[in-house]
C-alpha cells in the first residue's frame, strides 16, 4: 500500500479529516470548490488511477457494492468507451444522490472527469432526476467557462421510477430508448450505450474517486474497516428524530448510525437496511453496518438506506406495503415479475392481517422462489429476498397473527 | 468444451409453453405458464443429450425468446 501523501501542491488544500468527507467539504460553486479541493489532478489513461482506486478498495455506492477498479479495468480495454454518472436514485427511501449533487456537485463532476480519463472515454454522460438537472447544468456551465473539464458532459433526465437506475435501464435511457431494463447476452462493459463499452458509476462513487485521486488510497482507508474501507452516505429514516442524509464509515454500529439521525423517535423493533431491495435486521445497537456485519441477516448496506421501525408498527403490514409498491413498480416486461410480484404482495398483505391462514407463509416462500432469477433485471429477485427476510425477522408476528393477535398492537 | 446453457429473454417470453413441452427434463411451467428452470439456475445447463431438443425449442419459440449459449462446436 502506498504512503499517504497529500498530492495537492496548493496551500490550504488539506485532505478531509474525520468521517464527513463528502458532506463536510461541500462547495456548490467552482471557486469555493477550487479553494477547498484544488485543481483537477491529471493521471492520464495509463491505468495509474485505476491502481489507486484498487489500493483504496473503493466499491460502488449505488447498491451492488462491486469493486470500482474492476469495472474500470473491464471497460478500459475497450474502444470508444462511454462513461455514465448515475444519479437516477429510483429508491423512494433514498435521498443521498440528490443531496450530494446539491451539496458538492463539483466533487461528483471531478470524479466523472477522472474516471473518464482513466478509461480513455470518448463520451461522458450524467443521468439524474429532473429536480437535480438545473443545479448540475449550472455547475457544468461554470466548469466550461473555467475550462475545468477535459471532456464535455451530456445531461440526461431519468424518469421517476424505481427501476430507472438499473444499469441496463441507464444504458437504454442514455441511448435514447425507454428507461427500462433490457435482456442482456453480454455485459454493459462490453456492449452498452449505442453498442459501446460502457462504465456506469453511481455519483457518490465518483465523488469518493475525486477525493482518492487527490489524497491517495491510504487516506481513503483511514475510515471504515480493513475489508470495507471508506465512508458512505446513509439516508436514515422511519422512527428517528431527524430523518436525513448523513455520512458514516462502513462498520459503524447500528445505534451510532441511528444516533446520527437524532436517535430513535420511539422504542425500535427492527431496521430495514439497504432500502426496499434490502433486508430487515433487529434493532441491535452493536450490529456493524457493513457487508460482513449484516451478512447473517441476508442484508447489505446497499445504497445506504436505513428505515427504523418502532415497536408499535406491525413489520408485516409495513413489508406488505413496500412489496405492494415494488410490484407496482415492475416495468411490465417480464411475465414472472408482472404476475408473480402482485401475487406475492397480496399474499403478504393477507399475512399482515390478524386471523390469517397458516398456509400463507409457505406460499410467500414459494412465490419468492418462483420469481427469483426469472427476469431481465434483479427486481423480482430482490423483492423476493425482502419477502423472505420479512418472514424471518417477523416470525413471532406471523405466529401471533395466526391466532388473531398482533405483536405491534400489544406493544402500543 | 463448455456446457451449453439456455438463455431466456424474459422481456420477449409470453408464456406460450412450447419450450416446456419440448424440454420437460429442463423446464416446468409456473402458475402462469412461463418456464421455470428445474436446476434453479438463471440459465439452465443443457446436457449434451438434450442439445437437439433444446435447439428445437429455440427454433420453435413463437416469441424468439430463447438462445442456446456456449454450444459445443460440431
Amino acid at each position: 500500500m502506498s504512503v499517504s501523501v497529500d498530492t495537492s501542491t496548493r496551500p490550504g488544500v488539506t485532505a478531509p479529516a474525520g468521517r464527513n468527507r463528502l458532506l463536510g467539504s461541500g462547495a456548490s460553486d467552482l471557486a469555493s470548490h477550487d479553494r477547498r479541493h484544488g485543481a483537477l489532478p491529471r493521471f492520464g489513461s495509463g491505468g495509474r488511477l485505476i491502481g489507486e482506486v484498487a489500493d483504496a478498495g473503493l466499491t460502488g455506492r449505488g447498491g451492488a457494492g462491486f469493486p470500482t477498479h474492476r469495472k474500470m479495468a473491464e471497460v478500459a480495454a475497450g474502444r470508444d468507451v462511454v462513461v455514465v454518472a448515475n444519479a437516477a436514485e429510483g429508491e423512494p427511501a433514498s435521498a443521498k444522490d440528490r443531496t450530494l449533487l446539491a451539496y458538492a456537485p463539483h466533487l461528483v463532476l471531478d470524479g466523472l472527469q477522472l474516471a473518464a480519463e482513466a478509461v480513455a472515454a470518448r463520451h461522458v454522460h450524467i443521468y439524474l432526476r429532473r429536480s437535480a438537472t438545473a443545479g448540475v447544468r449550472a455547475a457544468l456551465a461554470e466548469r466550461h467557462a473555467a475550462r475545468w473539464d477535459r471532456l464535455p458532459v451530456v445531461v440526461h433526465t431519468a424518469p421517476d421510477t424505481f427501476v430507472s437506475g438499473e444499469e441496463s435501464a441507464v444504458v437504454a435511457a442514455v441511448s435514447g430508448r425507454r428507461a427500462v431494463p433490457a435482456d442482456r447476452l453480454r455485459r454493459v462493459s462490453e456492449v452498452g450505450v449505442n453498442g459501446a463499452p460502457t462504465l456506469v458509476q453511481n455519483v457518490e462513487t465518483l465523488a469518493h474517486l475525486g477525493l482518492i485521486a487527490r489524497h491517495g488510497p491510504a487516506w481513503f482507508r483511514r475510515q471504515g474497516t480493513a475489508d470495507e474501507p471508506g465512508t458512505f452516505l446513509a439516508t436514515v429514516g422511519g422512527a428517528v428524530a431527524s430523518p436525513g442524509v448523513y455520512e458514516a464509515p462502513y462498520g459503524i454500529r447500528l445505534a451510532d448510525a441511528i444516533a446520527l439521525a437524532g436517535g430513535p423517535a420511539a422504542p425500535l423493533r427492527a431496521v430495514l437496511v439497504g432500502g426496499f431491495h434490502g433486508g430487515w435486521v433487529p434493532a441491535a445497537p452493536d450490529l456493524p453496518v457493513s457487508r460482513a456485519g449484516l451478512a447473517a441477516y441476508g442484508a447489505t448496506p446497499g445504497a445506504g438506506v436505513m428505515i427504523a421501525l418502532d415497536t408499535a408498527t406491525c413489520g408485516l403490514a409495513e413489508a406488505a406495503r413496500i412489496v405492494g409498491y415494488l410490484a407496482a413498480q415492475s416495468a411490465g416486461q417480464c411475465g414472472p415479475c408482472v404476475n408473480g410480484l402482485p401475487r406475492l404482495a397480496e399474499t403478504l398483505a393477507a399475512l399482515a392481517r390478524p386471523r390469517c391462514d397458516s398456509r400463507l407463509a409457505v406460499e410467500v416462500e414459494r412465490l419468492a422462489t418462483v420469481v427469483t432469477g426469472r427476469g431481465a433485471c434483479r427486481h423480482p429477485d430482490s423483492t423476493g429476498r425482502l419477502a423472505r427476510s420479512t418472514l424471518r425477522a417477523f416470525a413471532e408476528d406471523v405466529t401471533a397473527h395466526l391466532s388473531g393477535r398482533c405483536v405491534a398492537r400489544r406493544a402500543r | 468444451m463448455t456446457d451449453s446453457r439456455l438463455h431466456v429473454d424474459w422481456t420477449a417470453c409470453d408464456g406460450r409453453g412450447m419450450c416446456v413441452e419440448l424440454l420437460p427434463e429442463l423446464l416446468a411451467a409456473d402458475d402462469w405458464g412461463y418456464p421455470v428452470p428445474l436446476d434453479g439456475r438463471r440459465e439452465p445447463v443443457v446436457p449434451a443429450h438434450l442439445v437437439g431438443p433444446a435447439r428445437r425449442a429455440v427454433n420453435q419459440c413463437p416469441m424468439l425468446a430463447l438462445r442456446l449459449l456456449g454450444r459445443p462446436a460440431n
